[in-house]
């Protein structure tokens, strides 16, 4: 079982919380001017690094916050905790 | 009364306090200290079960948690528990076990005439004859499980309780052998917290088993000295009878306390076992390492057994084995245990060694006291069933490793032997840590680490008892140094000095043997499920190479033990076979549980009314007392119907469905999804997540509304009534509330953090009661103050605030059974009195309660689907007939773009229709399958499927909801649904909208 670090309430462990999928994808701003196979991309299409992963978790038994996590997918240990909005989506995969 | 085997002294045994207990139905004695295994020993019992393929007669081979054999049923119904390892189970009076998989008796069994035939059952016997002809599985399934299983399961409910808890600790230790107690100490003393915790009732680890002096002083008392230190730190918690059984992500592991196992009388209190969630900052296994036996034919005879549980039955047991032994070893450790069987009154006829003149300080000893020791010699057979007569030697080569000359035989009723030594490395390769083959001690030791933990002692391939300590000291200091305690320094090891001189080991993963691997099928590499050399041969010459799957092709390591003996051995001869490195081969994955854990410890007290919530509405005790049957919907308790007298559901929900529409009928509805939704961008909020418009409602107004996830498909729906400019209550599904939240919180933290929005789930601050049917309004009126109900001054979709029944009140004017309705929200806290003044006031107009099956009747009465039961997240508001609802002067919404996707705009989706069936009093069942003719070749094309179907009382034939390709264009055609192979019921598609479609009832 994980061990989070939620940015608003510290350490709690994964029971805690709800997983989210892939973090920092970003809506495209337009929908309506993109192809079928970008808006495709968009909904269904996930990396599945092996490596460092940004994802994102919500801290439903908690605080209720969304946040995203970096993660190293081999070792399970999560590198980082970022609340949304401290790190620029486009900056880290 | 003793056990005719027991010695007259020495031993870890309490001899004032002795026990009886029951073994196969006869009564045997022991002592307090005895476990099944060594009382069994003491009384002579040496057959306890029987092998699980061929049968053969198996005893007691280990001492510990690896016995592959000694599996048995242990204790009564409803307390029965199966596949209990006898060498883990400690003695208590009264005790009561019995052999399992061999019938009618462990003497005779039947099914050992398969060992006769093992040649017939080569691996992959099942799979290459069984698979056919397949007609005859059914068959072939009822004899092979019959012949199969270990013991029974108890069919009663289990009596006993069972507990969880949660610790945390700075240093978690794992075994308590010399490595282990250095730790725990060397942590302790700097104020860590410390867990010591061992799966054996005492501390001390291998000193147990061992007549070992450390310093003239015999080991257990440097153990006491260190308990006795241990008990007096104030952070360090000691746990005995807990086995640490799996080790998993951000170290955290499992460990099960056996709290009232041991004991025969329950005080009552105690659970009777207890699973410890520890997550550990720093953990440190000492698990030692567990003996291997060594491969050859008929090396599974009882009487055949590890030379380090010889040395533990005589040392800590007080068992005479035998009356003359052999020790067969390929290293310098077995050689001890002939110095244990000499102490213990045996003879030892000999010591087998493949190793051309062993000279290290044990061999010389044992020479010393005039043990004949057979060099570069090995046994290749043992003579003798159910007791062992002989063994039969041979010389080897060693460097060719080949056996020649003439075979001879040694006398002698008892085998000790040992290959080597394997790490316990279980938990660190579950934690994710490597594995690296150590040449030079011919065994699998850590190799990176992924957690934070070290291994250290035998566990970590350091054999030599002044090395184990010495790194169990360091690994303490650095363990509590790590978490913020210490100086990083580390105390003196004087514990023990002593040196022995040691000749390497001769790798061997199986004896040598003449002929080819046909003739192998006796040489056990696996007790538990029969795995012979021969077998691992036979699957590395049918292609098998990787370790994974010649596991499963020939079961090797897949018995419950798995593998704790034989896997290494296994990898070993499968290296030998493919000519290959046995670091090459690797192991198979260590998985939990280390050794086997009972569903009452991992269900703990999460059974019963504590498994899952159950949530009620205020209004559930006058449910309860009006005789409701109750249905589940998620968490919630809702009424399901009223049955009156004798009723039958259908005559219930016939009464209640009439009176809705003829009357007023009464439903509890508290359970609707609220969420509470404010903030100066509230509208812009409701625009973005629902496909409709919400610009131009005015407050006071409702307005239905379908929520899509962005791929297009209806994912939940309700109305929402606008309260002030800033201020809506949103109604979600029962069901869906818990996701809709999570979803909108979604949108709003991540993707819309400039909408000053803020949402509060109030579903259970509010108790909402819909009153149904043409008399509602004159039913409100009578209890209502403050609102004018005409028609014009609250209208259809609109909300008022006012008093009722004395409470203040939300009312909604909403429909779901297409009739006058009224919702009423008060503060759950009076949501029974209004329910009881509704009531009372509807005595006149016969106000009838209705349930939720009468609900889903009469909405369906209307078409109006339900989010989860007439759709299944495939969807879209088209397939719905829905196209009214999605606003085009919107550039987006949540999902908008999918709606124009390639696949949205199908023709043939599957569209909602009604179904009206030819003879009106058959209903269709739901979930079956539309077709498009009653006849032709199966398989028949698929239309659709039908979803919701009722016998309507309203109409007087029955109705069904359905989904069919292309149905919205099939209007008036027959189709036919599916039963079974030879029926067929014919319906007509409608529109789904069987009553009152202009909507007037509602609106008057």
């Amino acid at each position: 079982m994980l061990m989070i670090d939620c940015p608003w309430c510290g350490n709690r462990d994964e029971s805690e919380f709800m997983y989210g999928g892939e973090g920092n994808i970003v809506r495209p701003q337009d929908p309506e001017s993109i192809s079928d196979d970008s808006w495709s991309d968009y909904l269904f299409m996930r990396k599945n690094t092996k490596g460092l992963y940004m994802e994102q978790w919500l801290h439903s038994y908690g605080c209720r916050r969304w946040f995203l996590a970096e993660r190293e997918t081999v070792s399970y240990e999560i590198l980082n905790t970022h609340k949304i909005g401290e790190i620029n989506p486009e900056s880290k995969s | 009364m003793r056990g005719a085997y027991r010695l007259n002294s020495g031993g870890r045994l309490d001899r004032d306090r002795p026990l009886e207990f029951t073994f196969n139905g006869r009564i045997y004695s022991g002592y307090v200290g005895d476990t099944l295994a060594s009382a069994l020993l003491a009384n002579g019992v040496r057959l306890v079960g029987r092998s699980f393929k061929y049968h053969r007669p198996r005893g007691i081979v280990g001492s510990g948690s690896e016995e592959p054999n000694a599996l048995v049923q242990l204790g009564k119904n409803p307390r029965t528990s199966p596949n209990q390892i006898a060498t883990q189970i400690e003695l208590y009076d009264g005790l009561s076990a019995s052999s399992v998989n061999c019938w009618p008796s462990v003497k005779f069994d039947i099914r050992s005439l398969t060992g006769m035939f093992s040649s017939l059952l080569p691996p992959g016997f099942y799979y290459k004859t069984f698979m056919w002809p397949r007609f005859l599985w059914g068959l072939y399934e009822l004899i092979l499980r019959r012949s199969g299983g270990y013991g029974v399961a108890p069919d009663m409910k289990d009596p006993d309780r069972y507990d969880k808890i949660n610790a945390h600790c700075d240093v978690l230790i794992v075994g308590s052998g010399p490595a282990g107690l250095s730790a725990a100490v060397e942590a302790g003393r700097t104020g860590a917290r410390v867990i010591l915790v061992d799966e054996q009732a005492e501390f001390g680890g291998s000193i147990l088993n061992a007549n070992e002096n450390y310093h003239k002083s015999h080991g257990m008392n440097w153990v006491s000295s260190i308990l006795d230190e241990l008990k007096l730190m104030p952070e360090v918690t000691l746990l005995p009878r807990s086995t640490a059984f799996g080790y998993y992500d951000h170290n955290f592991v499992g460990v099960l306390e056996r709290v009232t196992d041991h004991s025969s009388i329950s005080d009552g209190l105690s659970p009777r076992q207890r699973i410890w969630r520890v997550r550990a900052k720093e953990v440190v296994l000492a698990t030692g390492s567990i003996e291997r036996p060594l491969v050859f034919q008929n090396n599974d005879r009882p009487g055949v057994m590890l030379a380090s549980s010889v040395s533990a039955y005589i040392n800590r047991y007080a068992v005479k084995l035998g009356s003359s032994a052999v020790v067969f070893t390929n290293n310098d450790s077995a050689y001890s245990s002939v110095l244990d069987l000499l102490s213990s009154g045996v003879d030892v006829a000999g010591v087998i060694d493949p190793r051309p003149k062993p000279n290290g300080t044990l061999p010389n000893i044992v020479r010393s006291h005039g043990v004949p020791i057979f060099d570069s010699s090995v046994i290749v057979d043992v003579k003798g069933s159910k007791n062992i007569r002989a063994v039969e030697l041979m010389n080897i080569d060693y460097d060719s490793k080949k056996i020649y000359g003439k075979s001879h035989k040694l006398r002698c009723d008892l085998v000790a032997v040992s290959g080597g030594w394997n790490p316990t490395v279980h938990l660190h390769s579950q934690s994710g840590g490597t594995l690296r083959y150590d040449v030079s001690k011919s065994c699998f030791v850590p190799g990176i680490n992924s957690q934070n933990e070290q291994s250290v002692g035998s566990c970590n391939g350091t054999f030599d008892l002044k090395e184990c300590i010495d790194d169990g000291i360091k690994a303490g200091s650095r363990a509590a140094y790590a978490t913020g305690f210490g100086v990083g320094e580390w105390s003196e090891n004087t514990a023990c000095t002593d040196f022995q001189t040691e000749d390497p080991l001769c790798p061997m993963w199986k004896v040598p043997s003449s002929g080819n691997e046909s003739k192998w099928t006796k040489q056990f590499v696996d007790f538990q499920t029969d795995t012979s050399s021969s077998d691992i041969y036979i699957a590395a010459r049918e292609g098998y190479e990787s370790i994974q799957h010649v596991k499963r092709y020939t079961t090797l390591g897949m018995g419950n033990d798995q593998g704790k003996l034989g896997n290494i051995n296994g990898i070993g001869i499968l290296a030998d076979a493919l000519g290959q490195d046995i670091s090459d081969i690797g192991t198979t994955t260590f998985r939990p549980n280390y050794t086997p854990i009972s569903y009452g410890a991992l269900a703990g007290p999460d059974k019963g009314i504590l498994f899952d919530p159950v949530r009620k509405t205020a209004i559930h005790e006058w449910h309860e007392a009006a005789g409701a049957k109750f249905e589940n919907v998620g968490q919630w308790k809702r009424p399901w119907f009223y049955p009156r007298g004798r009723e039958f559901m259908e005559e219930a929900v016939e009464r209640e469905c009439l009176a809705v529409r003829e009357s007023v009928g009464v439903l509890d509805a508290s359970t609707l999804g609220k969420i509470d939704i404010k903030g100066p961008n509230a509208t812009d909020f409701l625009e973005r997540v629902y496909t409709n418009s919400w610009r131009k409602l005015q407050v006071g107004q409702c307005r239905y509304g379908l929520m899509l996830g962005e791929d297009g498909m209806v994912m939940d729906d309700g109305v929402t009534a606008k309260l002030e400019d800033d201020h809506y209550l949103m109604h979600t599904t029962s069901s869906g509330a818990g996701n809709v939240m999570n979803w909108l919180e979604l949108w709003l933290q991540t993707e819309w953090p400039d909408l000053n929005v803020y949402l509060t789930s109030v579903t259970d601050q509010w108790a909402t009661i819909q009153i149904n049917g043409p008399n509602s309004r004159n039913l409100l009126s009578k209890i209502c103050e403050g609102i004018d109900l005409t028609n014009d001054a609250f209208p259809y979709m609109a909300v008022r605030r006012g008093v009722v029944a004395g409470v203040q009140a939300r009312i909604f004017r909403v429909s779901f059974v297409g009739e006058l309705s009224y919702e009423i929200n008060v503060n759950a806290d009076y949501g029974l009195h209004l329910w009881e003044s509704v009531i009372g006031a509807g005595k006149n107009y016969g106000i009838t309660p209705f349930g939720t099956e009468a609900m889903h009747l009469l909405r369906a009465e209307k078409g109006y689907v339900i989010v989860g039961q007439d759709t299944d997240g495939s969807m879209t508001p088209s397939d719905l007939g829905m196209n009214w609802i999605i606003t085009k002067r919107k550039d987006d919404f949540l999902g908008k773009r999918s709606l124009s996707r390639e696949d949205s705009i199908r023709t043939d989706r599957k569209q909602l229709v009604g179904l009206i069936t030819e003879d009106p009093s058959t209903v269709i069942p739901e979930g079956s399958q539309v077709i498009s003719s009653s006849s032709g070749s199966v398989p028949v094309p698929m239309l659709g499927h039908i979803t919701s179907s009722y016998m309507s009382p309203t109409l007087g034939h029955s109705i069904a909801l359905g989904f069919v390709e292309g149905g919205h264009s099939k209007l008036g055609e027959k189709v036919y649904v599916s039963i079974n192979d030879s029926k067929v019921i014919s319906a007509f598609i409608s529109n789904p909208v069987f009553y009152d479609p202009q909507g007037k009832r509602q609106d008057v």
